[in-house]
């Protein structure tokens, strides 16, 4: 699998903080996956995101519902408790409690089924 | 096929057995706990030499005993030590670990304290460190190929940007650098849960996929669930971890198994600090996911460069191979920046591909390896830390 071909890159390595209006809110591992990982600080609940999927850099958009600190989970769609949870394409635990699409996903509604 | 890889060449310290270091230390290893002052004193009198004190070495036995010396004797040989002093309380275990560095030419010299007290041991071992030092500092670096060096992994304060960003990067180095003949490792048993299925079908062939899957369970049977008070739900995933958002175990050891890439295959599992025989390549080693004796662990294995990918920031080095930190996550790189050896938070900018981000620790390593001090040595971070199986008699 590559991971990012046809993106527009400079071969520098930039200092952090640097946002400009492609950079993207939150990224996507698989196209399998039900959730997504914010890459942004400080976003607040309201904000129109931009999603890249990492696999093919295919773009989507998605409203956050929720203030989400960075690295913090996503959900690309409305999720009910007992879902599985799907990130890299592999099963990543179960939702203990629902989320709306938009939503903050952490371990608050979200357990490993190994525990 | 030559790669743009091929050719790439850096200064190291070639030894008597063919190995080649990055560093050129006379270090004063303690065989046990209670010559740590000994070894403590001698390193204070003699500058360019550096005591590793730890907490271990008396009343071990069995499979723990067997790991106390092979972390030892694996410590002094690495080729990142130029000489070793070793400091016993008693001559016997400290013999061993002696006749054990001897083996690959270096000069090694062991005291022992019963029957000389610690200013005897510490005026001869004193004296010996001293012409140590002086051989140490008349080796020259000579030019050595890329395929001469050992790299080992371990993440640390993971979170969900290590799978994205800085894991990848050091997935994408191997990729690049184990064709051209590097040693790796990686390991982190107990992290490899909720990717087993995984790790195991990235084995060089089915049987060893067996043997690592045995290797793995046994682990789970043995320690995790014989001693589990709740659900782990603190430490794997640690605090760090979650903070940082990752909320599973599986979810970390998704992103953990991003270190070893997309083309490479482990050939053959290692014990702790064992190490590796099977020629070049990709290896496991069955290790803590415990920050610093995981890299004790693997430089007692012969490893001289460390690959560290940090979310949160993980501070930890070692005393005798430079640990490099690499992170992609803005926040941990704004407020910890002189933790920080490689940059990749392009990688969630989408501004720099994982790609450039492989090549450019492939550079860190080489200027490292070159003598370049990583942030932890300039730190000043030298976690030399055990691994005991269970507790001394």
């Amino acid at each position: 699998m590559t991971h990012h071909e046809g993106s527009k890159v400079p071969h520098v390595l930039r200092p952090a903080g640097r946002l400009s209006v492609s950079n993207p809110h939150f990224l996507v591992h698989s196209p399998k996956d039900n959730v997504g990982v914010v890459v942004v600080e400080g976003l607040q609940a309201g904000t129109e995101m931009l999603g890249v999927l990492t696999e093919n850099d295919s773009t989507m958009k998605l409203t956050a519902r929720h203030d989400i600190p960075i690295g913090h989970k996503v959900a690309l769609k409305a999720l009910k408790a007992g879902d599985t949870i799907i990130k890299y394409g592999e099963d990543i635990g179960r939702m203990v409690g629902d989320a709306v699409e938009g939503g903050h996903v952490h371990v608050h509604n979200l357990k490993t089924k190994r525990w | 096929m030559a790669s743009k890889y091929s050719n790439m060449t850096f200064k190291g310290y070639r030894r008597a057995n063919g190995r080649v270091g990055v560093r050129n230390h006379v270090i004063i290893l303690p065989v046990d706990d209670i010559s740590n002052a000994a070894c403590e004193a001698v390193g204070n009198n003699i500058k360019g030499t550096l005591a590793l004190p730890h907490s271990y070495g008396r009343l071990q036995f069995g499979a723990d005993l067997d790991l106390h010396f092979r972390t030892m004797i694996g410590t002094g040989s690495n080729p990142n030590v130029a000489a070793v002093i070793v400091i016993g309380i008693e001559p016997g275990w400290t013999k061993r670990i002696v006749d054990g560095i001897a083996e690959t030419g270096k000069p090694v010299a062991g005291f022992s304290i019963e029957q000389n007290g610690d200013l005897n041991t510490i005026q001869m071992a004193s004296r010996k460190a001293k012409e140590f030092v002086h051989y140490a500092t008349e080796l020259q670096r000579e030019e050595c190929s890329i395929s001469d060096l050992w790299v080992s992994t371990k993440c640390g304060e993971s979170d969900t940007t290590t799978g994205l960003g800085s894991c990848p990067t050091v997935g994408n180095m191997y990729d690049k650098l184990i064709p051209e003949g590097i040693y790796g490792v990686f390991g982190e048993t107990s992290e490899i849960t909720g990717g087993e299925h995984i790790c195991k079908e990235r084995a060089a062939n089915p049987e060893l996929g067996e043997r690592w899957y045995k290797m793995w369970k046994a682990y789970q049977d043995d320690v995790i669930e014989a001693n589990k008070v709740d659900d782990l739900s603190e430490s794997q995933p640690t605090k760090g971890n979650i903070e940082g958002g990752l909320t599973t175990i599986e979810e970390k050891a998704l992103g953990n198994l991003e270190k070893i890439g997309r083309t490479s295959r482990y050939i053959d599992i290692l014990e702790p600090a064992e190490q590796p025989k099977a020629g070049r390549g990709l290896y496991f080693m069955d290790s803590s996911s415990a920050a610093a004796e995981c890299v004790t662990l693997m430089a007692a294995g012969g490893y001289v460069v460390h690959t560290f990918p940090t979310g949160q920031g993980n501070v930890v080095g070692n005393p005798i191979v430079p640990v490099i930190k690499i992170s992609a996550n803005p926040r941990t790189v704004r407020t910890m920046s002189e933790h920080i050896d490689v940059d990749v938070t392009g990688i969630l900018r989408r501004d720099l591909t994982i790609d450039q981000a492989g090549d450019a620790l492939i550079d860190m390593i080489v200027r490292t390896a070159n003598g370049r001090n990583t942030a932890a040595e300039a730190l000043g971070h030298r976690e030399f830390s055990m691994t005991k199986l269970y507790r001394s008699a």
